[in-house]
């Protein structure tokens, strides 16, 4: 399994997404809090962070975030989302060959807050990552899934003079937070 | 050829932006690409990819109503059509229905196609490109250049002009700040808008999903935001299942822009909620709009199997030189001519099927397997068949069909040419042939054809003989190649006999699209061939060598001929080109070099044909290096020299800058002599260093190698 981690993060580095893995979710989870409040995240205008909540915060619930980092919310709206610093959500799958995420964003929330948010940070359980697309497809399935995302890296453009350049329209950073023990509760 | 169209050339070639940012791009492309395919299979993926996309093709009736079935089963209203004023109209119906007012829109090339932009303006509805590439292009009110990176041809500085007069003043050439102010600009469009619009990269029959890919993220938004969602998507797009997206996923960002894989993939099935919970109205246009008459036509069926990446445009040698917008409006390059033939009509691909030099570098790197060139030499000969050759072209070709008239009239050139040659170089022509010599120097017709020369040599009889094909170049303006091959093959024991009957090998006609005249040439030629019994035909031209090969039995094939297949086959079981024979003696120990020779640095070009058909590369190089010499490859050994037979004569503006980078590559090697196996290239490269006062010599193989062996 290690080694499929280290697959997905020098591809995921390679693309300029920051990865992190911790054992426990409470070790991931402090360093959620700490990344937030290193950013900025407040409940100033324009400085909030909007959270999808998902089993990775089962347990633990929501309110000890918003204790920990004000700023933080669950309450995910498009109007929110168009305003916020981060959105976090987790993801289901990863793909190691090619540094991907991938995940069922049929519901709207999970998209609001990794498409409008300049940074998107993930959370994912180590035990999802995955050797290659075909996997994952078998795992989600489009027959009954409505919109599966897959997320390679922030957004990119080279549209001017060929020059890459982060963060068109979508995430200028993506921080994928990997945590061991989370199959434990996913299961 | 219209004038507009060579000025738009003229245009081109004249942009300093445009040609610097296209080398320089086609350069680093060939690293990237070949990177991201490390550890991949390129011919078993693309192998995937021409089945998969053939077969759906095939059953593009039946996968579009499966289509249909099943997206509209999840939610989806899927209108089908031919027509694409019926797509405008469906489109402009539903916005007025559902009273939008704004539009956004992720890259569409189907849109494009059809030209929805103008549609929503003339129906007073704002629509906003979002694509960064696609919205540079829309402000500045141009076509997209290249159909992966639609602005390529525009520098920081011009975006930011733009920039300042379109949408706020003041804005600096700087790259990062550009893509920041645009992000800015466009964010409220997209959180304003009403309706999104998108193509689709694939369509899956089996789930009615549709497969976006993108790099921006703007499509993502596209399809959350607005309450409406429309996707335009050609019937080429449908593949049957769900594992049909792996080859086309593996390929298409590999190729398209050197990345594993691009920062978002969405697969779209069906209805997903809005924002404020609704469900998203969303509405699948599958257009059709020529692609099932493709299917129809068993040549064309095939370049159904594109999957867009552009590699055909970033690898071709006269893309990078004049761009996109000479092609067209929407489909560029080499797969943009074929796509304009057919989504517009054959006549509009009249003058820009005319700028494929038939290089063949496309073809290896297509993941789509499409034999790009030929497929453009078959509109070149369909526009032949439909609107005539030219008087010029005829009058010539009718001299090309008679071998006596054609034969004496070259050599009638040879006392004519007298004012204009010096050396054995013509140097000036007058008037319009002017640009025939403009570039390069030519050669001049040999005082003795190799037909006159032959007669001269004393053979010592074998029981062993080899058919020597010339051609017209080695026959009447480079003897001296026919004299070393037969010299080389005498040594190995062989007697050559050269057939008198032998004709022009229709090359140049075909390549014009007059194939009534090349079959004429084919048939004339095998029976001067075949008449010898002979363990092979040997040809030093590879044009010539692949004309005898492959061509004839093609032509005769297109044309219907079926008589004289057999024989064209048997002519093509027996044809070999210089090297490839010449290394077999020297394995089968019939043929030993001198020993311990030091012959000193040369560097060898590779010829199209010789390369790309009959893919012989290595031994010509074993030979030379065999003979004593060094090998300094150039830069791009394999990228065309600019000659292709008529086309120098034709778009010698083209040709002219196509054989400056070919020169200065050679002369980057430091090498004093360069050598190749066609004598279209001698005549080419030969004149250009000619023309250069360069001193490096141009050599056949054939001359090369005539001394080294015992
Ligand atoms: S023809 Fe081939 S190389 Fe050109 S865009 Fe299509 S798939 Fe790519
Ligand atoms: S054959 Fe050569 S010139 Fe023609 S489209 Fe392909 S790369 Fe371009």
């Amino acid at each position: 399994m290690s080694t499929t981690f280290e697959a997905f993060e020098t591809r995921a580095a390679a693309v300029s997404a920051e990865v992190h893995r911790f054992a426990t979710r409470h070790e991931g989870l402090a360093f959620i809090e700490g990344f937030l409040r290193e950013v900025g995240v407040s409940e100033a205008p324009g400085s909030g962070a909007l959270w999808v909540d998902g089993s990775f915060l089962e347990g633990i619930g929501p309110a000890h975030v918003t204790s920990q980092v004000p700023g933080v919310s669950f309450e995910v709206t498009r109007e929110a989302a168009a305003v916020a610093k981060v959105g976090i959500s987790q993801l289901d799958w990863a793909i190691a060959g090619t540094g991907t995420l991938v995940q069922d964003a049929t519901a709207v929330e999970k998209r609001l807050v990794s498409t409008l948010p300049p940074i998107h940070l993930a959370v994912l359980g180590t035990e999802r990552i995955l050797a290659d697309f075909n996997s994952v497809l078998q795992r989600l399935q489009p027959e009954q899934i409505n919109y599966i995302a897959f997320i390679t890296g922030p957004s990119r453009t080279a549209d001017i003079e060929r020059v890459l350049t982060i963060g068109v329209h979508g995430p200028e950073r993506l921080i994928v937070v990997v945590v061991d023990d989370f199959e434990k509760v996913t299961a | 050829m219209t004038t507009e169209f060579k000025d738009s050339i003229e245009t081109a070639l004249h942009n300093p932006n445009l040609t610097g940012a296209l080398g320089r791009f086609s350069e680093a492309y060939r690293i990237s690409r070949a990177k991201a395919y490390e550890g991949i299979d390129f011919e078993a993926v693309r192998d995937r990819i021409a089945e998969v996309k053939g077969n759906a093709s095939s059953r593009f009736e039946e996968l579009a109503e499966q289509f249909k079935a099943n997206a509209e089963r999840r939610g989806a209203k899927v209108f089908r059509t031919s027509d694409p004023a019926e797509v405008k109209r469906y489109i402009l119906d539903l916005a007025k229905a559902q009273n939008v007012q704004s539009v956004v829109k992720s890259k569409s090339m189907a849109s494009e196609e059809i030209h929805l932009n103008k549609a929503f303006e003339q129906a007073g509805i704002q629509v906003d490109e979002t694509d960064l590439g696609e919205w540079i292009i829309q402000l500045a009110h141009q076509t997209p250049s290249h159909m992966v990176m639609p602005a390529i041809h525009m520098t920081k500085e011009e975006v930011a002009e733009v920039f300042s007069q379109e949408v706020e003043a003041g804005q600096a050439p700087d790259i990062p700040k550009l893509v920041k102010f645009a992000r800015g600009k466009l964010r409220p469009k997209f959180l304003a808008a009403d309706m999104g619009i998108t193509g689709a990269n694939i369509a899956v029959a089996e789930t009615g999903s549709l497969v976006i890919i993108t790099n921006e993220g703007n499509a993502r938004l596209v399809t959350t935001l607005p309450r409406i969602h429309v996707a335009i998507v050609g019937i080429e797009k449908l593949v049957a299942q769900v594992a049909d997206i792996d080859p086309i996923l593996t390929a298409l960002p590999r190729s398209a822009t050197g990345q594993l894989l691009t920062s978002y993939v969405s697969m779209l099935s069906g209805q997903v909620p809005n924002t404020d919970g609704s469900p998203k109205d969303l509405h699948i246009i599958l257009m059709d709009n020529h692609r099932s008459d493709m299917v129809k036509d068993p040549k064309f069926k095939e370049a159904l199997q594109c999957i867009r990446c552009a590699t055909c445009l970033n690898v071709c040698p006269v893309f990078r030189l004049v761009g996109g917008h000479v092609f067209g409006k929407t489909y560029t390059g080499g797969i943009g001519t074929i796509l304009t033939a057919w989504f517009d009509e054959l006549k509009k691909s009249e003058d820009i099927q005319g700028l494929c030099i038939q290089c063949g570098s496309c073809v290896p790197v297509c993941p789509g397997k499409i034999d790009i060139p030929g497929l453009i030499l078959e509109l070149r000969r369909r526009l032949v068949v439909e609107q005539g050759q030219s008087l010029a072209m005829k009058a010539i070709f009718g001299v090309v069909n008679n071998r006596r008239l054609f034969h004496s009239m070259l050599r009638m050139a040879s006392v004519t040419q007298k004012p204009f040659k010096q050396g054995r170089f013509i140097r000036h022509l007058p008037l319009f042939l002017s640009d025939m010599t403009d570039f390069r120097s030519l050669p001049a017709i040999a005082p003795e054809p190799f037909r006159d020369k032959f007669k001269a040599i004393a053979q010592p009889k074998q029981a062993e003989k080899v058919v020597f094909y010339a051609g017209c170049l080695i026959d009447f303006a480079y003897p001296e190649t026919g004299m070393a091959l037969v010299k080389i093959l005498n040594k190995a024991g062989i007697e050559v006999v050269f057939p008198e009957n032998q004709t022009c090998c229709g090359a140049p006609a075909r390549y014009s699209g007059a194939y009534e005249v090349a079959a004429q040439n084919a048939r004339d030629n095998i029976k001067a061939l075949l008449e010898t019994d002979a363990t092979y035909v040997v040809s030093a031209c590879p044009t010539c060598t692949v004309a005898l090969k492959h061509d004839f039995l093609d032509t005769f094939k297109t044309l219907g001929i079926t008589d004289a297949m057999g024989e064209a086959q048997r002519l093509s079981d027996r044809t070999i080109d210089f090297s490839s024979l010449v290394k077999k003696l020297v394995d089968e120990g019939r043929l030993t070099f001198k020993e311990g020779q030091h012959l000193g640095k040369i560097t060898y070009h590779d010829s199209c044909h010789l390369k790309r058909t009959l893919k012989a590369t290595d031994e010509p190089r074993e030979l030379l290096q065999k003979a004593g010499h060094e090998i300094a490859e150039m830069y791009e050994c394999d990228t065309c020299c600019g000659m292709a037979g008529s086309y120098s004569l034709k778009l010698p503006e083209i040709s002219a800058p196509i054989l400056e980078r070919k020169l200065k590559h050679i002369k980057d090697t430091g090498a004093d002599k360069v050598v190749m196996d066609c004598p279209g290239c001698v005549m080419q490269i030969r004149g250009g260093l000619d023309k250069d006062g360069s001193p490096i010599q141009v050599e056949h193989t054939a001359e090369r190698l005539e001394d080294r062996f015992e």
